[in-house]
């Protein structure tokens, strides 16, 4: 897999042990995590993660299936983008 | 470059996940000059060769490059050279032409697009005899095709008018409404008229490959006219300055997209990118829609007094933000106000709100034209071409692209309702203008090019 950074953001109800659910997952599979920020208001939570993929062994399609699985498991709604298309938008 | 914010992140994912944000389409233009052959069989494996070898991955890249970035390509399409060109040498006759139209159809099955764009024909100020002859098979055309869309070019600011061909349409529009009629006569639905087209629309129905392209490029239509509807909201009751600069900063965030998908497509797919279109297209799909914006600007229902200037505002600052944000900008590049595509537009034709006479105002200020209009199915062929000779002369004149989609709808009247499906939605029988211009469309000849000074 290419080596392009890859925003997974969480979003859902505020539980314990999410955050350590998600990072169980990338480190089984080889994806390092280089920046983690969050929002939480009342009950809900707002999660984003810059991860890299480079040495991930396995399809784009298989980490968004990965992340909807545990997302799922959690009542959150994961996703995963390539971040450029956050720079496109917000980044002259 | 400063790392991207939770903040940002969430604001784009809100666009994708709830005001309709998506990259509306995918085209990739084939030329077919190539193909020409004087043998009918040849030449329609030629076209089916090519198409099918050239796009064999274009459904596939796309929605790999939506999978990735997380944003809907909504549809991937052809188009190609005006077929009244490619099939001059070896059609004979009409029905010649026809089995190039489900060829066309064919290789478009084959490769998975839901359109394919091109069935065309160039006759602004004259007609070649296969011209005449791709026209007169359009109904068998479109009534035996599923995805191939037609459309003919009468005009141009530089041609003037064609008005034989002008009146030959109101009779094809005619024919096509018959031959569809047991699907609320939805071959119309394909079959567009232009004046002044532009080579590298990638919207449907109108596209198709211009002459002046190269072999195969990739165009873009970005969309999103729930991002900017939601943008408007938030400034309500803000002054004019205020509503342009967010339609202005919304426009060009949309646009980035389109330009990311667009490179990253032609890279894939090894073709390279043409160019991004700006237009805001609507879909029947709740909130995304032009309607929707414009009575977001204050406006009780489209239609009402004040329309004509809202959409100016918006078809400019949706340029202005647009142009910024990608390399290269072309085809149609406007706001389409489709009336069956778009709900709310379809609400205020019900209600009276939207008349025939207030969107032929609204085309002088933004692309394209009367778009998707379900009129009464005993409207006369006269009386269509009435309504495409006035729409011609305001593109002909304000040296614009102008276009004519009108659907009468055989066996229904004024209060009736008309059901397209899909995208191409439902929209209500309008009323037209029930004096004839019989003895004017009749004259035949041309309407010469208009003076390009003295503008006024």
């Amino acid at each position: 897999m290419k080596m392009i950074k890859t925003i997974v953001t969480l979003s859902g109800k505020d539980t314990i042990g999410i955050i350590a659910k998600v990072c169980t997952y990338f480190a089984e599979n080889d994806i390092n995590i280089l920046d983690i920020s969050q929002t939480t208001s009342g009950d809900r939570i707002d999660m984003m993660m810059v991860v890299d993929t480079e040495r991930f062994d396995g399809t784009f399609k298989n980490l968004t299936d990965g992340l909807k699985e545990i997302g799922d498991s959690i009542g959150c709604s994961i996703k995963a983008q390539h971040q450029e298309i956050f720079d496109m938008m917000h980044r002259i | 470059m400063a790392m991207i914010t939770l903040n940002e992140v969430l604001e784009t994912n809100k666009m994708i996940e709830h005001e309709n944000l998506d990259v509306r389409t995918i085209t990739m233009g084939i030329n077919l000059m190539d193909c020409m052959t004087d043998d009918l069989d040849t030449l329609n494996r030629n076209i089916y060769d090519k198409i099918t070898g050239l796009a064999k991955d274009l459904v596939s890249v796309g929605n790999e490059i939506g999978l990735e970035y997380g944003v809907p390509i909504v549809n991937k399409r052809v188009s190609v050279t005006p077929i009244a060109m490619v099939g001059s040498s070896a059609c004979k006759t009409p029905d010649d032409f026809v089995t190039i139209a489900k060829t066309l159809d064919r290789a478009a099955k084959t490769i998975g697009v839901n359109f394919i764009g091109g069935y065309s024909a160039l006759v602004m100020k004259g007609m070649t005899a296969a011209d005449r002859m791709l026209i007169q098979s359009i109904p068998k055309a479109l009534k035996e095709t599923d995805f191939v869309c037609s459309s003919i070019s009468v005009g141009s600011s530089r041609t003037g008018i064609n008005m034989d061909a002008v009146r030959m349409m109101g009779d094809i529009i005619k024919e096509t409404a018959e031959a569809t009629k047991d699907n609320d006569s939805l071959g119309c639905a394909k079959l567009v008229v232009f004046c002044n087209p532009a080579d590298d629309n990638p919207f449907m129905a109108g596209a198709f490959h211009g002459v002046t392209e190269g072999d195969a490029v990739l165009n873009v239509g970005v969309s999103g006219p729930g991002v900017v509807k939601t943008a408007v909201e938030k400034v309500r009751g803000e002054n004019f300055e205020v509503l342009c600069e967010t339609i202005k900063k919304t426009a060009f965030k949309v646009t980035r997209i389109g330009q990311l998908v667009g490179k990253d497509a032609s890279e894939r797919l090894g073709i390279p990118f043409g160019i991004l279109d700006l237009s805001l297209a609507p879909t029947p799909a709740i909130g995304d829609s032009i309607a929707d914006i414009l009575q977001g600007m204050g406006l009780e229902r489209v239609g009402a007094p004040g329309t004509t200037a809202a959409l100016a505002i918006l078809n400019d600052q949706v340029k202005k933000g647009g142009v910024m944000a990608s390399s290269y900008v072309g085809g149609l590049s406007g706001a389409f106000i489709p009336v069956s595509e778009d709900q709310s537009m379809a609400d205020a034709a019900e209600m009276g709100a939207l008349t025939l006479e207030k969107l032929e105002a609204m085309t002088c200020v933004c692309s394209v034209g009367l778009d998707m209009i379900a009129i009464p199915g005993n409207t006369s062929a006269a009386t269509i071409s009435g309504i495409i000779a006035d729409e011609m002369a305001i593109g002909m004149i304000n040296n614009k692209t102008t276009a004519v989609r009108l659907i009468p709808v055989i066996g229904k009247d004024v209060g009736d309702q008309a059901e397209f499906g899909g995208l191409l939605g439902s929209a209500p029988i309008m009323p037209v203008n029930k004096y004839g211009c019989e003895e004017f469309v009749n004259r035949g000849g041309r309407i010469p090019a208009p003076i390009h000074s003295f503008k006024n």
